[in-house]
């Protein structure tokens, strides 16, 4: 064997284990009914194929030929292990059995592990903390570091994290499976708000220095194109389009030097033209469904300010139009909120301070800076200053966020010039 | 009559006990269940895996919710339940006190009579039979 050949092979290899070694993993996981003895055995897999490919040549069928040869070396682990012990047997048989059964894995079959391993790691029995680090360890195949270091957390507490939640779908036998029709709703509401999620803390970490942390959004936008694929259910195009739409303002959003810059004081130029086409193009296709639900209305609406070529221009109504549907779906005070602010946009400032005045009056939001912010900017249009400086000196006192507090100490100070 | 015995515990203490002292632990509690067993007040029981395998679930929104965890966060959690035959409460009450297991501190056992519901039982089933004829 030439040198050639074997940095040829460690390429083509280094190339398959990105774009194949989640749904290896995820065969792997039905065939031998255990994440770590899945993972190990694809790893084993992968060393092997070093070896082999080198001598025979890259097999025709790379994802079939690192399937079965993972099988294989877990049967050859669980015996050794179990050298004394005759009752596992019976369950090497079976596993041997379920492989010989197994036809090559066709492509509907593999899609189906992918959505069993994802409907999985979202399991509504896992801390919801556990089902964000389990999923883009397993479903994205981030390491435990990258995970760590996305959510500032240690890479210890990580570990334990999803090695306490790996122990539960053990021991607990959570089962390895798309939900049956009559399930699907309520799960797959959970995997939309997993991958939502790690879209959020990517967009707007929820801490820190940076106001955005992009690695986390673009796994996120992964996470939907793939569920897209998978399952095209009106509110999975929604999220994506949701997510889309978004980022398509990302370098918009904030000044070079970090500062947060306003929707309607966004440089429009900015915005990614193509993820808004397609984005808009997903919202129509989820609206023209008659199915969808609150992830395609806020993608609507965010495809809506997207047309905009100016806040002026905004078609305002239309969006309090959407608002007030999603209000219906899914009450809550922070889309109370958000409409408030586009009736401020529609009827003057002084409607929308009514209505922000009554949720606060009511107790909910107090606690919201983004509440306290918005009343201080209605109030400063409304000349009224003292108010204004009140509430911004509220949200100011709420922030988590270095850049947040920087805007609202700017604001701050301009309203004292 | 059959008493339901719930044994709590704080799975920090047992966490921290040595592999030994765990040992000598489980050794006492399950002699003092065999002796149970031999007299006849052992009606069944079993433990269970730690509070963290739990799922909740609720009624809520017009639908069920499923939630990860127990349904209290407490530091005591319910690691295992016994049926008891005993004469009467004080008769249960004098067996668990003896029970190995409240040694282990943090913990305790929470006895509870069962309630006869036959005559609601039967009820229903008329019920549910007078419904059916109806129908018919």
């Amino acid at each position: 064997m030439n040198e050639s050949t074997s940095q040829n092979v460690r390429k083509i290899l280094d190339d398959i284990y990105r774009t194949e070694s989640r749904r290896v993993l995820a065969t792997l996981i039905r065939l031998l009914g255990d994440f770590d003895t899945a993972e190990d055995a694809m790893h084993d897999a992968f060393s092997a194929a070093l070896d082999q490919w080198q001598r025979d040549g890259v097999p025709a069928n790379p994802r079939a030929w690192l399937v079965s040869a993972g099988r294989f070396k877990a049967i050859d682990q669980i015996r050794r292990r179990t050298k004394f012990e005759t009752s596992l047997e019976p369950f090497i048989e079976q596993i041997g059995n379920a492989a010989a059964d197994e036809p090559e894995p066709d492509h509907e079959g593999i899609e189906d592990d992918r959505l069993r391993l994802i409907f999985t790691c979202c399991h509504p029995a896992l801390r919801p903390d556990a089902r964000v680090a389990l999923t883009l360890r397993e479903v994205c195949g981030l390491t435990t570091e990258e995970i760590a270091h996305a959510f500032l957390t240690t890479p210890p507490t990580l570990a334990q994290r999803i090695v306490r939640a790996k122990a539960k779908i053990r021991d607990a036998r959570i089962p390895y499976e798309v939900p049956s029709k009559e399930d699907l709703p309520d799960r797959l509401e959970v995997v939309l708000q997993v991958i939502y999620l790690v879209f959020n803390e990517g967009y707007s970490a929820s801490s820190g220095d940076a106001a955005t942390r992009p690695d986390l959004s673009d796994e996120a936008i992964r996470l939907g194109r793939l569920l897209k694929e998978l399952l095209p259910d009106p509110e999975v195009l929604g999220l994506l389009a949701l997510m889309l739409l978004h980022e398509s303002r990302r370098s918009a959003r904030t000044s070079p030097a970090g500062e947060i810059i306003l929707l309607e004081d966004q440089n429009r130029s900015l915005w990614n033209r193509e993820l808004i086409a397609e984005g808009t193009a997903l919202v129509e296709r989820s609206l023209s469904s008659q199915q969808f639900g609150p992830y395609t209305l806020q993608a609507a609406i965010a495809a809506v300010h997207a047309e905009a070529s100016a806040a002026a221009s905004t078609d305002w109504a239309e969006i309090v139009g959407l608002y007030s549907l999603l209000l219906r779906m899914t009450p809550s005070p922070v889309v109370e909120l958000n409409c408030a602010v586009a009736v401020a946009m529609r009827d003057g400032s002084s409607a929308g301070l009514e209505i922000i005045d009554s949720i606060l009056a009511r107790g909910d939001l107090v606690d919201y800076h983004l509440a306290h912010s918005a009343r201080a900017e209605l109030c400063r249009r409304l000349g009224r200053t003292e108010e204004a400086r009140a509430s911004y000196e509220r949200a100011l006192a709420l922030a988590q966020q270095e850049p947040e507090r920087r805007f609202l100490e700017k604001r701050l100070n301009k309203l004292q010039s | 009559m059959k008493y339901i015995c719930l044994g709590y515990i704080d799975e920090k203490v047992w966490e921290k006990m040595s592999q030994n002292e765990q040992n000598a632990f489980m050794d006492r509690c399950f002699s003092y269940d065999d002796e149970l067993k031999k007299s006849g007040c052992f009606a069944n029981g079993e433990a269970l895996q730690g509070a963290r395998n739990a799922a909740t679930l609720r009624w809520k929104n017009g639908r069920v919710s499923v939630t990860d965890g127990p349904f209290a966060e407490t530091k005591e959690q319910l690691g295992g339940i016994m049926v008891l035959e005993a004469n009467d409460l004080n008769h249960a009450i004098q067996l668990m006190s003896k029970h190995p297991s409240l040694s282990m501190g943090g913990g305790c056992w929470e006895i509870r009579p069962t309630a006869d519901l036959s005559a609601m039982v039967q009820e229903s089933e008329a019920r549910r039979r007078t419904r059916e004829e109806r129908i018919l």
